[in-house]
């Protein structure tokens, strides 16, 4: 088992044609995930290795069933091309695009509520039930099929921490970046609890950053909602305030978002909290050791 | 992006906010032009510079004659100012703004920015105008109103009432006050604002509303639709080094450690910075070179991290997954050489063909010090830094 994404999700890549969309596609495929078809508008009745590309994501839906779909539109048109796949009802909108317009994710986040859809991102690296299915940048072969969830704000963090795991033969349900932008889609609550309620997933690994207030609310939801054990990273302790370190979301302001407060957070909801990331997957090993 | 005061000030005349009569001066004749263009005194002359605080680190004050605006703006001209939010080694002013004097009844606080947890634009205002409003929020969090706007639904009036009757505000001064609202709302959309704040905003005694300060800052994702924007930035605010990395793409921030640092993530990158400082040593910067690591990329962080003379020790952190190591590593031993690395590098890498990428750089004959994982590598930089 897993959490919304598996060996039967029909995937459908909005930005097919372009570079990053052409080199992850073909990535994906080698996975091993089913990629059902492409959009890019003007370039429908193309086919990109043998995928059918349409106008719009609602004709690729109608002509092949796909029920997710991963976007690589550059920033100006990021939104509209959500916008277009919670039209067409797609069930998950996995957004790698990184430098969206926060307004833009205002509307996008506000227009969500209303539908079915699940957004993960953006500017994410995706999500991945390792043997199965890889809607996403990340590198395929770090990752093992296992038991234990992972939740991340993080892009190449969250490699380093799926590839502690691996090393250490602890093997992930599913993985999902949900992206360092101050507002997205799917949060880490969203993700605990669907974690809490998968049956496969025995214990969650959650690698936070600063800015925002995400970590503190997903402590307090793990305290009150989580029977699982959680084992919990905060990355900036070093990183000065009201500096925007990389991440659009990963900023102080003034005395809100500082790692130390996160990490006070989830040590007070009984999360064990790794400080030094080189340990992380020794920590993991022994935190999970009666679950798994 | 941060931009000055009379910068934001611009904008809110654009929209109709009212703000007091002025104008920049970057010389004290310009000031003294300034203020005989007024034709009102006192005037109160204000440093421009990118941080808050300015008052109380005596960046802003009055003058009563023409005499005293020369000297008062000679005085804050070519000063550093050092202010909570510059730090200890201050900002040189190098321009100032020359305003009437008012008459203040009240001073009251407004903000307005996009709010992360809610999705929706926040406003906020406080009667306890002038303070620092986190002080206010920690202190006495009842004194300050907050509506929350759905940016599908829009401002509504109701909400704009909200804050004046909050406010506590006289019956004249709500007919001035939500009008305001409503420009200021349409301000922050148009132009992306990350933050739009009057601080203080204030009731004169000739009963007026007026914006006393303004302070505005832009989401850097949306700038690429604000071209009038961009022509604001003022690259004297900004640290040297940033600018210049920023014409590489390079995510870069000085710091004020000895071990510089490059690291592909910007996650990755704040781990790597944290770990630098749990085996003992302090990070000189923080430095996300992207995801894709080319070699081009690597030179261009060498220069970046190297111009800074406090660095003993650089650690480079590359997670490649996809990206082949022996590539990245013939990359960084070529930028070694191009760039003439005198300090001792410490390389930490993961991906595809990692053995050979570790032969490369171990036989480069060049002072590149390759380690297993990241505890290693940490262990590796501390000794350098204690060195």
């Amino acid at each position: 088992m897993s959490i919304w994404v598996n060996a039967q999700t029909r995937v459908l890549v909005q930005g097919i044609t372009g570079r990053e969309g052409q080199f992850h596609t073909r990535q994906c495929v080698a996975y091993g995930t089913r990629v059902v078809a492409g959009v890019t508008p003007g370039k429908g009745g193309q086919t990109m290795d043998d995928i059918p590309v349409f106008n719009t994501v609602e004709e690729a839906v109608r002509a092949t069933g796909a029920d997710c779909s991963m976007i690589f539109v550059p920033p100006p048109f990021a939104a509209d091309a959500i916008l277009e796949a919670m039209d067409a009802g797609v069930r998950v909108i996995v957004t790698i695009t990184e430098g969206i317009p926060v307004m833009d994710m205002l509307k996008v986040k506000n227009a969500l509520k209303g539908s079915s859809s699940r957004l993960i991102g953006p500017n994410c690296p995706g999500i991945i039930t390792p043997g199965q299915c890889k809607v996403g940048i990340m590198p395929g072969p770090i990752h093992k099929p296992g038991s234990v969830g992972v939740v991340s704000r993080s892009g190449t963090l969250t490699y380093e921490v799926v590839h502690q795991l691996t090393l250490q033969g602890i093997g992930q349900s599913t993985c999902v970046g949900i992206g360092g932008d101050p507002v997205n889609g799917t949060n880490f609550i969203d993700c605990l609890r669907a974690f809490q309620d998968d049956p496969e997933t025995k214990a969650v690994v959650m690698v936070g950053e600063i800015g925002g207030s995400a970590e503190e609310e997903a402590a307090e939801f793990i305290a009150r909602n989580m029977t699982k054990p959680v084992v919990g990273f905060v990355a900036g302790l070093t990183a000065p305030p009201g500096r925007r370190m990389g991440h659009a979301g990963a900023i102080i302001s003034g005395s809100s978002g500082t790692a130390q407060g996160k990490i006070q957070a989830m040590k007070q909801a009984g999360i064990t909290v790794v400080e030094n990331l080189g340990e992380l997957g020794a920590v993991c090993k022994e935190a999970f050791a009666s679950v798994l | 992006m941060k931009i000055h005061e009379y910068q934001a000030k611009e904008l809110f005349q654009k929209y109709g906010v009212p703000i007091p009569r002025g104008r920049v001066a970057f010389t004290v004749e310009e000031a003294q032009a300034a203020a005989r263009e007024l034709g009102t005194l006192p005037v109160v002359i204000k440093a421009q510079i990118h941080a808050g605080g300015r008052g109380k680190g005596g960046g802003v004050k009055l003058a009563k004659t023409a005499e005293e605006v020369a000297s008062v703006a000679g005085s804050i001209l070519g000063m550093t100012l050092v202010t909570h939010q510059t730090g200890p080694e201050g900002r040189l002013v190098r321009k100032v703004l020359v305003e009437e004097g008012l008459d203040i009844e009240k001073e009251l606080y407004l903000s307005l920015l996009p709010d992360r947890s809610t999705a929706k634009i926040v406003f906020m205002a406080s009667e306890a105008g002038g303070m620092d409003i986190e002080e206010v929020a920690a202190k006495t969090p009842e004194k300050i109103v907050k509506v929350y706007v759905d940016p599908l639904v829009g401002l509504q009036p109701f909400m704009a009432r909200k804050l004046a009757y909050g406010l506590n505000l006289a019956p004249d001064i709500v007919k001035l006050f939500l009008p305001m609202v409503h420009a200021l709302y349409r301000l922050c959309l148009d132009y992306d604002a990350s933050l739009v704040e009057i601080n203080p905003l204030v009731i004169t005694k000739d009963r007026r509303l007026l914006a006393l300060d303004a302070k505005m800052n832009f989401d850097d994702n949306a700038l690429f639709r604000h071209k009038d924007v961009l022509a604001y930035r003022d690259l004297d605010e900004e640290d040297p080094l940033e600018v210049e990395a920023s014409k590489y793409n390079l995510n870069y921030i000085k710091m004020d450690g000895n071990i510089g640092n490059m690291v592909n993530g910007a996650g990755l990158a704040m781990a790597t910075m944290d770990i630098i400082k749990l085996a003992g040593a302090e990070p000189a910067n923080f430095l996300d070179v992207g995801g894709g690591a080319s070699a081009e990329m690597v030179e261009n962080g060498f220069r970046i991290i190297l111009s800074d003379p406090n660095v003993k020790g650089v650690l480079i952190n590359i997670f490649g997954g996809i990206l082949r190591c022996d590539v990245l590593a013939q990359g960084v031993v070529e930028a070694s050489r191009k760039v003439g690395v005198k300090v001792p590098v410490v390389i930490r890498m993961e991906g595809t063909n990692v053995e050979q990428g570790r032969k490369i750089l171990e036989e480069s004959g060049l002072n590149l010090i390759v380690a297993q994982d990241l505890k290693d590598a940490a262990h590796k930089v501390a000794a350098i830094a204690k060195a």
